[in-house]
């Protein structure tokens, strides 16, 4: 019997994920809040952290947790940004 | 090549024919047989058993006679009539002993499995999906549960000749993209629905129905991609308006929300399988929900319009009477109400209302949208009492002012609530924002139920309802 593939029938791509950073020293750090509640709270206390560190912190934040965020927003972050922290749930 | 001349379509089956095939002798003519090159016996007749020659003769009847000059017909006689026959040939005594006319037989381009042999030759070459081969041990029902294709139910198998038959169920070409699938951004063309309607157990009558859920659904207001990945309970509920829920015999009434009708049951399904099987959106992958519901293997109904005191939820959403329309609506569970003893509108909006409150929690207000299905005998008090749609969803609006003392986190020792900022003393919270209420009319003639189906993070957040019309 020959079937029909129901699938999209992509080849999944492996990227291998960017070298971890030894250390935040001197690296631009991101904040994303994905728009869940008390996320801006998590963020607030590791931004804190990381002040008390002498390390300095840009702020962004998704219109909404429901959706993927916009391709502006995430080209802004990886042009800004060499290490990122997202606050993912409530 | 068809010869210049007399030619004549005929088959052993039918007894017209068999009554011309000494008249047949008596003429210069090359017979053509749909069903046995052996008759008429002695005839040497041509075999049209693949019936190309009928096709392009355009043969309604057997027997036919024709007149070929030049590769061109010029003339025809059906069935068996003397006069005509010999005005034809130009022969006179043919036939001796015969009747005078006879009618002729269906040509067997007409029977129904001819049409479909060819229909489904015809779209054959227009798919382009990989095949699949299964080895001859093979169970096909668990070689597609092996290959990740099911949602946890058996699946039909989509063979090439199904999904073929399946496509003719619409009129946009297998190859049209009809939109783009989340979570992986896949575009999905009518053949990949075909496949998976196919699989979900749909007739081809359904597809355009399919089609159209599967565009409501990639919207970017419906945002079926969050709705596959919340934690949330909720799936896309598909509610079907218009003459096509007639044609294809969807159910609006008894039990409309639940099983045994193989429409409503198979086109929601469909749906959810083209997000997981085309947009890779599987439970447990992206698929975050805590519990999820059981409407997320399918949940699709039809509205029953002809009974509604109403006018229908695609009219109110701006669909033209008389056009078909799906509407999606981020869906978690059905919920009864109960009310036996209101006869009055105003007794049984305050019983809603006071359901209605507890979707998502009771001290929540405009985070989640809802739909109310209203059934026959709680409409007939509406009915009863001269109230519109419209007079309904105010008066459930007007009940469902909440007071924020009773919202705010902590009142009733119960943290979850809304922020005190919002929660000024004195004042009332809306329960849901404006449009993010849908009522609808559906179920069986007996009982004083109607449901709740809550929503799920409402609007721009998260899911707007997106009506779209059903085409071709």
């Amino acid at each position: 019997m020959r079937l029909l593939d129901p699938t999209s029938e992509r080849d999944d791509t492996r990227r291998e994920r960017a070298p971890r950073p030894p250390g935040l020293d001197g690296l631009r750090i991101g904040l994303l809040d994905i728009g869940k509640p008390r996320g801006n709270v998590f963020l607030d206390r590791v931004a804190e952290h990381l002040a008390a560190r002498g390390l300095t912190v840009e702020r962004f934040r998704k219109p909404t947790f429901t959706k993927p965020a916009p391709v502006d927003l995430r080209h802004e972050i990886a042009t800004k940004c060499d290490v990122v922290i997202e606050a993912l749930a409530d | 090549m068809i010869p210049d001349g007399l030619v004549a379509v005929v088959k052993r089956a039918c007894p017209t024919c068999e009554l011309v095939a000494p008249v047949l002798g008596e003429l210069d003519v090359t017979v053509y047989s749909q069903d046995d090159p052996t008759f008429p016996d002695g005839l040497g007749a041509r075999d049209d058993r693949d019936l190309e020659v009928s096709f392009a003769l355009g043969i309604d009847t057997v027997p036919t006679l024709l007149r070929v000059e030049e590769g061109e017909v010029t003339g025809r006689v059906e069935g068996w009539d003397r006069a005509r026959w010999e005005a034809f040939t130009g022969t006179t005594g043919l036939g001796a002993g015969l009747p005078e006319w006879r009618p002729g037989c269906g040509s067997r381009t007409h029977d129904p499995e001819v049409v479909d042999q060819r229909l489904v030759a015809a779209t054959l070459g227009h798919l382009r999906a990989r095949q699949v081969e299964l080895g001859a041990a093979e169970d096909e029902i668990e070689a597609m549960y092996a290959r990740g294709w099911s949602d946890g139910l058996p699946l039909v198998p989509p063979t090439p000749e199904r999904v073929a038959r399946m496509c003719a169920g619409t009129t946009r070409a297998p190859g049209d993209v009809v939109a783009i699938v989340p979570p992986d951004l896949v575009e999905c063309t009518v053949e990949k629905v075909a496949i998976n309607a196919v699989m979900a157990g749909c007739r081809p009558e359904y597809l355009p129905v399919v089609l159209a859920a599967l565009e409501a659904a990639c919207t970017d207001e419906f945002n079926i991609h969050g709705l596959l990945a919340t934690t949330w309970f909720s799936g896309p509920l598909v509610v079907v308006n218009g003459p096509v829920t007639r044609a294809i015999g969807m159910n609006s009434g008894v039990n409309a929300l639940g099983p045994g009708n193989r429409a409503n049951a198979t086109i929601g399904r469909a749906l959810q399988l083209v997000v997981r099987n085309v947009g890779g959106g599987r439970p447990g992958g992206v698929d975050r929900a805590t519990l999820g519901n059981p409407g997320k293997y399918t949940f699709c109904f039809a509205e029953d319009e002809a009974g509604s005191p109403w006018e229908s939820l695609a009219a109110e959403r701006g669909v033209p009477a008389g056009t078909s329309a799906v509407t999606l609506f981020a869906g978690e569970g059905v919920r009864g109400v109960v009310d036996q003893l209101s006869r009055a509108p105003e007794s049984l909006t305050r019983s809603f209302a006071a359901c209605l409150r507890t979707v998502g929690h009771p001290k929540n207000v405009f985070i989640w949208d809802a739909m109310l299905v209203v059934s026959p005998e709680h409409a007939r008090v509406f009915r009863e009492a001269g109230w519109t749609k419209a007079r309904l969803r105010d008066e459930l609006h007007a009940a469902l002012q909440l007071p924020a003392e009773e919202l705010v986190h902590g009142a009733g020792g119960i943290a979850e609530g809304m922020p005190e900022w919002l929660c000024e003393p004195g004042s009332t919270l809306a329960k849901f924002r404006d449009g993010g209420l849908l009522i609808a009319h559906a179920g069986g003639g007996a009982g004083l139920f109607s449901a709740i189906i809550g929503g799920w993070a409402s609007g721009a957040v998260g899911s707007e309802p997106v009506t779209r019309e059903v085409g071709a």
